[in-house]
């Protein structure tokens, strides 16, 4: 439904080539640099629009020009999802050690923290949605890309396991470039693990709402993110495993502009629902509230 | 020596000089038995120099050898009345996963192996062992036979990872790897994998939610490719031999980190020097990691798969203040804290 009013318009910036610069005799003008006031303004990664910091704040940072659903840290995805009190943080002080040694990768932790302002690239805890009680896990792109480490692993498994054990409905926010290679194959069995820690609930028969958001690939796209009794995702959100490039280098071809959209998995039977951002926690209740009769689960 | 790697270059040099030196000797009828004693000795030593100081760079480069045993190679040797078994009653056969029935020591077992091809023509209809999700999907169904029948699982890990293509996304490639390790931690039978020979990420793992997690000596295991990793933190994949050390692959890093169980060993040289030494090898593990679970019920093999998985993972605790939740700004009477301080 919403694919036909937010359908992605693809419109590139001109930049003057060699043959197109203006022939002898004309003057080069140089296009004068407008200048904006740092953070009143906001540029749309995908469209190019300029418009008010404020005003997008307004619209959920969905840009009203072309419906881009841009990427929301875990703070402000709580803050617009849950309800306004009572949202407890799990393992807040959980943070990453280097176990491998690997060269470069407790500076990048240290770089990721004061540049992001979070701890690690996930955030869980319990709140409400309508006053309805939900164990929710919130990853964010801005920590390392949403990779997936050992901290993003155990705290979603611990996540996991509060909701199977105190029987309530669980939602995971998805957002990664997939498994942090810094901790090699720690990291990859992270996805066993809240896999297995997924079972459990399931077999428990707790309710689980994956939510995509732009992007969900690799490790975390080949685990929890794919395991929801319902899938759900962002308007124009790219989901899928394989890197594009990766891709385009196996195939020898070029990849539709649609590829790995949301749209694109709706299409090929990989998800429930395509929620656009202003009725996602409408949906969300809705679907607890379905979910509520027979007492917590 | 067939299939030799870069570094053994200095052995194959040596064997050849004393070939040389023996037929030398033979047509000239002069006597060099001493010379030769003292050579071979010296060709012996240098072997165990090389052999046992493999890097894992080196073994990378093993565990991908054109001649290393595929599964198929091993699972004719190492089971009896293999029973091949095929497709995933979905979509179609992926032919970069193969299974079945065959028995191990009388017993019958379910094995499943990732299955790369033994020439370019059999690599391309297996895709080089790169499983669609339909291999995963295949699997899942032979191991879900298995717990109905209440047989064992063994499965062979040796893939570069899960296909990259588009074909692939589009049958929900992330659904069924994520399936697969969903599905395998709830199985009542005991499981038993065997990486042999290159253990790519998500595609490998995918069969590899094992209570035992075996390895081959020289097999490797990463969340990624070294190259793949070489060209995403240093722009370049020619740099693979230098991310193979610093990701720790081998199996005897994955040991110490507590990942897998057990380091099954290979011929000297590696496994692709004896095909049938090495099936012994697997065999006897095998077995007696089988035997290590006997007697144990769903229940309890459920259990021990969970705490393997459970506990793997690296974090600590910072001594700070946890980040605040948004919250509503507390409401605070201005107005009347004013008047009370002005009275």
């Amino acid at each position: 439904m919403f694919k036909d009013i937010f359908q992605k318009k693809r419109k590139y910036a001109t930049i003057p080539s060699e043959r197109a610069l203006p022939g002898e005799g004309q003057e080069v003008l140089e296009r004068p640099k407008r200048e904006i006031p740092e953070g009143l303004m906001n540029k749309c990664s995908k469209c190019g629009t300029i418009q008010y910091s404020k005003e997008l704040e307004k619209n959920l940072k969905v840009c009203p020009a072309c419906g881009y659903h841009m990427r929301l840290n875990a703070m402000e995805r709580i803050a617009m999802v849950l309800d306004d009190q009572g949202f407890v943080e799990f393992d807040a002080d959980m943070i990453s050690v280097d176990p491998l040694g690997f060269p470069g990768y407790s500076n990048k932790l240290e770089q990721q923290r004061l540049k992001s302002g979070l701890k690690e690239a996930v955030i869980t805890g319990e709140g409400t949605i309508d006053g309805l009680p939900v164990v929710v896990a919130v990853m964010s792109f801005d920590f390392f890309t949403g990779s997936m480490g050992s901290v993003v692993g155990e705290k979603i498994t611990r996540a996991i396991e509060h909701a199977t054990e105190k029987r309530l409905p669980l939602i995971i926010f998805s957002t990664s470039g997939g498994a942090r290679m810094q901790e090699s194959i720690l990291s990859l069995m992270q996805m066993a693990k809240t896999s297995a820690a997924l079972s459990r609930l399931d077999e428990q028969g707790g309710l689980y709402i994956s939510v995509i958001t732009d992007p969900t690939t690799g490790g975390v796209s080949a685990s929890f993110a794919s395991l929801g009794d319902i899938n759900i995702a962002e308007p124009g959100a790219v989901f899928g495993f394989a890197g594009r490039i990766v891709i385009e280098q196996t195939i020898r071809q070029k990849l539709p502009d649609d590829f790995q959209t949301a749209e694109f998995n709706m299409q090929h039977g990989q998800l429930d629902m395509v929620v656009h951002r202003k009725e996602l926690r409408a949906t969300l209740g809705k679907l607890l509230d379905m979910h509520s009769e027979k007492g917590g689960v | 020596m067939a299939g030799e790697l870069p570094y053994e270059a200095p052995l194959i040099e040596m064997r050849k000089k004393i070939d040389e030196l023996v037929q030398f000797g033979q047509e000239k009828g002069i006597d060099f038995t001493d010379e030769i004693a003292r050579l071979e000795e010296r060709y012996h030593r240098l072997e165990e120099e090389i052999y046992t100081g493999i890097t894992a760079a080196q073994k990378m480069h093993l565990a991908r050898h054109q001649q290393r045993p595929t599964a198929l190679d091993l699972i004719q040797l190492i089971f009896t009345d293999f029973i091949e078994l095929h497709g995933d009653r979905m979509f179609g056969d992926d032919l970069a996963v193969v299974g079945g029935l065959a028995k191990l020591n009388g017993k019958t077992v379910t094995v499943i192996g990732q299955q790369r091809g033994k020439d370019t023509k059999d690599n391309i209809a297996r895709f080089f062992g790169s499983a669609h999700p339909e291999g995963f999907r295949k699997g899942l169904r032979l191991m879900k036979q298995a717990n109905k029948f209440g047989r064992p699982i063994i499965t062979f890990i040796d893939t570069k990872g899960a296909y990259p293509g588009n074909t692939a996304e589009e049958r929900g490639q992330s659904e069924a790897i994520a399936r697969n390790l969903m599905e395998m931690a709830k199985l009542s039978v005991p499981v038993i994998v065997v990486v042999i020979g290159e253990g790519g990420s998500g595609g490998a793992l995918a069969m590899a939610v094992g209570n035992r997690v075996l390895m081959l000596e020289h097999a490797i295991y990463s969340a990624i490719s070294p190259n793949g990793a070489a060209s995403i933190l240093w722009k370049d994949a020619s740099k693979a031999d230098q991310a193979a050390e610093a990701m720790k692959i081998t199996a005897k890093d994955l040991l110490e980190m507590e990942v897998i169980e057990d380091i099954i060993p290979e011929p000297r040289g590696g496994a692709h020097r004896d095909y049938e030494a090495s099936a012994t090898f697997i065999s006897e593990a095998l077995v007696r990691h089988l035997d290590e679970m006997k007697g144990w019920s769903g229940d309890q093999l459920k259990q021990d798969r969970y705490e393997k998985f459970r506990k793997i993972g690296s974090v600590t605790f910072e001594p700070q203040a946890p980040i605040e939740a948004p919250q509503e700004p507390v409401e605070v009477d201005v107005a009347s804290n004013l008047s009370g301080n002005a009275e």
